[in-house]
């Protein structure tokens, strides 16, 4: 009971669990699927910070991609420069991505400063805009940016102490996932404490979260700030896992994807964008399996070519949102609780207030859908 | 206690889901693993490839890749190369460099794909040339015509295509000098190495003052108003496009709406008639006649041609009959020239022995001039000749002009193309 009282050891104890857990899976996994767990773990640092601005605060941002490229752009900038003074060092990458994140953080001081005054589908609309134009804005500074073709970054090659035969893949594993266990422990307590109950408090109600005291404006800003901050080192790892930046990978779809893995996952909930970041990467995968064994003849096959997997994939997120309206963590959440109900007889509904499922603590009713997201504004 | 019980049930299902997805890749990668070589068996070769089929590169490009994977099943229902058939795996990458890096990494870690052929794009594959290098892949035929292809001494394993657009500029303002001397010549060329390497390589001949005024388009950027404003207020005769074929429209579009007269002379690259006259639909007739371009295949249009005879004789039959175009003849091409690589390598298939093959060149393709493949040379296509839309169609002629990337003279080429092998596939 001690260590549930105790948040920061109980999240830290979580974290090095988990760490230790990924740390291992990453030796079990080839390659192939070391990198596509980087890919999630990075999707996962902007999806966590989102589905916190989203889901606790009621914030609908669809700039996030945005936010991504300025992190990008920063951790390519900045390794680039240490490429060209020879400096190779392993500590280049966590610097870089560093300025990364207090770049982002200073875009997103920026918007939220703007955002703070908005509501609903105007919040969306500005964010919106800076998603569409941010990339053009690598055409018009081509001299720093290089326009369409991007930047190429450079990489430190996998320390030699590790062996030569040791995958990049692996390495570039292990930066991902030391930056996501970051942003989670970062994010649970912060959504546990004060600042998560003043987001809350604010979310079902601005009037009386003023009247009770709490600084609505400040808040708002700073819940803007911490996702940008996230996104940033979220976009920082993909310089690093794609070694290049360019405006075509942070266009308004990747936006929407991170929107999607939040809604996907469950608004509001930590573990809910573990899953939405997974499925992201996951889904389109198994959506290009799946077709690309089908029996077609040629004609048909250069027709559909590129847009069955997209149709699939779409489908499947229509079948995954149908089956699991809270998301796929909601679902979870009421698997667990009819299992635990079975055990134990009715008294298992009491909702405990938890961490990492704040949408589930508070609708303590155990049929209760989650909340719709607030993305239906948009 | 039962948050305990939730996050044990969330961390079984993460596990099982991983496991589930390490358990795919696992069967699918076993196929191959009993032989030495990734990718090859007595009976399969299995190489792939990275290409927009979605997104806004997608018009047009899409077609190559399938053209190629016709060829292959023309080349499979014929026995293979030696006794081995050919599987294409053909992944979208939306010409998004992240997604390239992705898929390419399916193909050569998880599909373990022999070689990557003709991955599309300079941004795109730039990304992955680091990754196929270190992991020794074959990286034959780039679909682009940058010069970062050819640099065999830092990338050993990646080879060319395209001739590169230095050599195509110095080809095009060798052209305008004999033919248009004294005409104001400008360009207009897209934003990257494409348009920079282009206009690099007219200078070489006009010299830097030759050319009279320079506009750039990001692709981007639809509005190309500005830019084309720009060239007629600079009283251009003459105007050298390095664009792909949706800028190629839209500036000769907007040229005619503001009434710029010139001659436009476009790259290969964007000059493609069938797909111009798609975009600019009615307009397309009087617009585009008169255009200047070159060529380093044959015309699509002359089907006096051997090679594009027997190509479109494949497209009808293996390739669902697609609207014939530059973009199918380009797919058939490099299929054809892959098969012969892989005829070269022989029957003891290694992916160090087809670059060596590949180096050692010796190719006999439809290319109007050779291949420049050699030890010290992994760029692609070395020559180009003239050509001009006559009555809606393209046209080539003169000599076929080669030059190198340096400052070389443009010389004219008197080598005659091969004929195509009876049956269409390389001896």
């Amino acid at each position: 009971m001690t260590l549930h009282r105790m948040t920061l050891l109980r999240h830290l104890t979580g974290t090095a669990v988990a760490g230790a857990a990924l740390f291992g899976l990453t030796y079990v996994l080839d390659p192939f699927r070391d990198y596509q767990l980087a890919t999630a773990a990075a999707y996962l640092c902007a999806a966590a910070g989102l589905t916190v601005l989203i889901g606790l605060n009621g914030q609908v941002s669809l700039g996030h991609g945005a936010l991504m490229a300025v992190g990008a752009y920063t951790v390519a900038i900045v390794q680039n420069q240490f490429g060209d003074h020879n400096v190779v060092s392993q500590w280049t990458v966590p610097a870089s991505l560093a300025a990364g994140v207090v770049a982002a953080t200073l875009a997103g001081t920026v918007i939220g400063l703007a955002a703070a005054r908005l509501r609903g589908p105007y919040l969306a609309g500005l964010t919106l805009v800076v998603a569409v134009a941010l990339p053009a804005v690598t055409t018009v500074y081509h001299g720093v940016f290089k326009g369409d073709q991007g930047l190429s970054v450079f990489l430190p090659p996998v320390p030699d102490s590790l062996g030569v035969d040791f995958p990049l893949e692996r390495w570039q594993a292990w930066l991902a996932l030391a930056g996501a266990l970051l942003v989670m422990l970062a994010l649970a307590n912060l959504g546990h404490g004060r600042f998560g109950r003043s987001m809350r408090a604010i979310r079902d109600n601005e009037v009386a979260a003023s009247l009770a005291g709490i600084p609505v404006a400040r808040v708002q800003v700073v819940a803007f700030l911490v996702s940008a901050a996230t996104a940033g080192l979220g976009g920082g790892l993909f310089a690093v896992l794609s070694q290049s930046v360019s405006p075509d990978a942070y266009t308004l779809t990747l936006s929407l994807n991170l929107l999607l893995a939040v809604v996907i996952g469950g608004a509001g909930s930590l573990a809910g964008a573990v899953w939405g970041s997974l499925l992201l990467v996951l889904l389109r995968y198994w959506a290009d399996e799946l077709t690309g064994n089908l029996p077609l003849s040629a004609g048909l096959r250069t027709r559909l070519a590129g847009n069955l997997p997209l149709a699939v994939f779409g489908l499947l997120l229509i079948v995954v949102m149908l089956a699991a309206p809270g998301g796929v963590q909601g679902l979870l959440n009421r698997a667990g609780r009819w299992v635990r109900g079975r055990r134990t007889g009715r008294s298992a509904h009491r909702v405990e207030p938890s961490v990492g499922e704040p949408t589930a603590a508070q609708h303590s009713a155990p049929d209760a859908e989650p909340p719709a997201p607030v993305a239906s504004h948009t | 206690m039962h948050i305990s019980v939730r996050r044990a049930v969330a961390a079984a299902t993460m596990v099982i889901l991983v496991a589930a997805a390490g358990a795919c890749s696992s069967k699918s990668g076993s196929g191959t693993s009993s032989a030495p070589v990734p990718g090859v068996t007595d009976t399969e070769v299995v190489v792939g490839t990275h290409t927009p089929l979605t997104g806004p590169a997608a018009a047009g490009y899409s077609k190559i890749s399938a053209a190629t994977k016709a060829y292959f099943d023309y080349v499979n229902a014929n026995g293979g190369v030696n006794g081995r058939k050919i599987t294409y795996k053909i992944m979208d990458d939306g010409y998004n460099p992240a997604t390239t890096q992705q898929v390419v990494r399916q193909l050569v870690l998880q599909d373990k794909v022999f070689a990557i052929l003709n991955g599309l794009g300079t941004p795109t594959h730039t990304g992955v040339l680091d990754f196929l290098n270190t992991n020794k892949v074959p990286d034959l035929f780039v679909a682009s015509g940058s010069l970062s292809w050819n640099q065999p001494q830092k990338y050993p394993y990646t080879f060319g295509y395209n001739p590169d657009y230095t050599i195509e500029g110095k080809i095009l303002a060798t052209y305008l000098k004999a033919n248009f001397a004294g005409a104001k010549v400008c360009t207009f060329g897209q934003n990257d190495d494409f348009g920079d390497d282009g206009l690099k390589g007219v200078q070489a001949v006009l010299g830097s003052g030759g050319v009279t005024h320079s506009e750039k388009y990001d692709v981007t950027n639809t509005n190309v108003a500005p830019a084309i404003g720009a060239l007629k207020a600079a009283g251009c005769q003459v105007t050298i496009s390095f664009s792909v074929p949706g800028f190629t429209a839209l500036a000769i579009g907007t040229g005619a709406q503001i009434g710029f007269r010139t001659q436009w002379v476009v790259s290969n690259v964007g000059a493609d008639y069938a797909t111009l006259a798609g975009l600019l639909k009615a307009a397309a007739g009087p617009l585009l006649e008169g255009v200047i371009s070159d060529a380093y295949l044959p015309s699509v249009d002359d089907s006096s041609n051997g090679w594009i005879s027997l190509f479109q004789r494949l497209n009808t039959q293996y390739n669902g009959n697609a609207p014939w175009d530059g973009n199918v003849l380009y797919g058939f091409s490099v299929g054809y020239l892959f098969v012969e690589a892989l005829r070269a390598a022989g029957k003891n298939l290694t992916r160090q022995g087809i670059v060596q093959a590949v180096e050692k060149n010796g190719f006999t393709g439809p290319g109007l001039f050779g291949l420049r493949f050699s030890k010290s040379d992994h760029s692609g296509y070395g020559g180009l000749q003239m050509g001009k839309v006559q009555s809606g169609k393209a046209v080539l002629f003169g000599p076929v002009y080669t030059t190198d990337d340096g400052t070389g003279a443009v010389t004219e080429s008197n080598a005659t193309p091969a004929a195509p092998p009876a049956n269409g596939i390389p001896a």
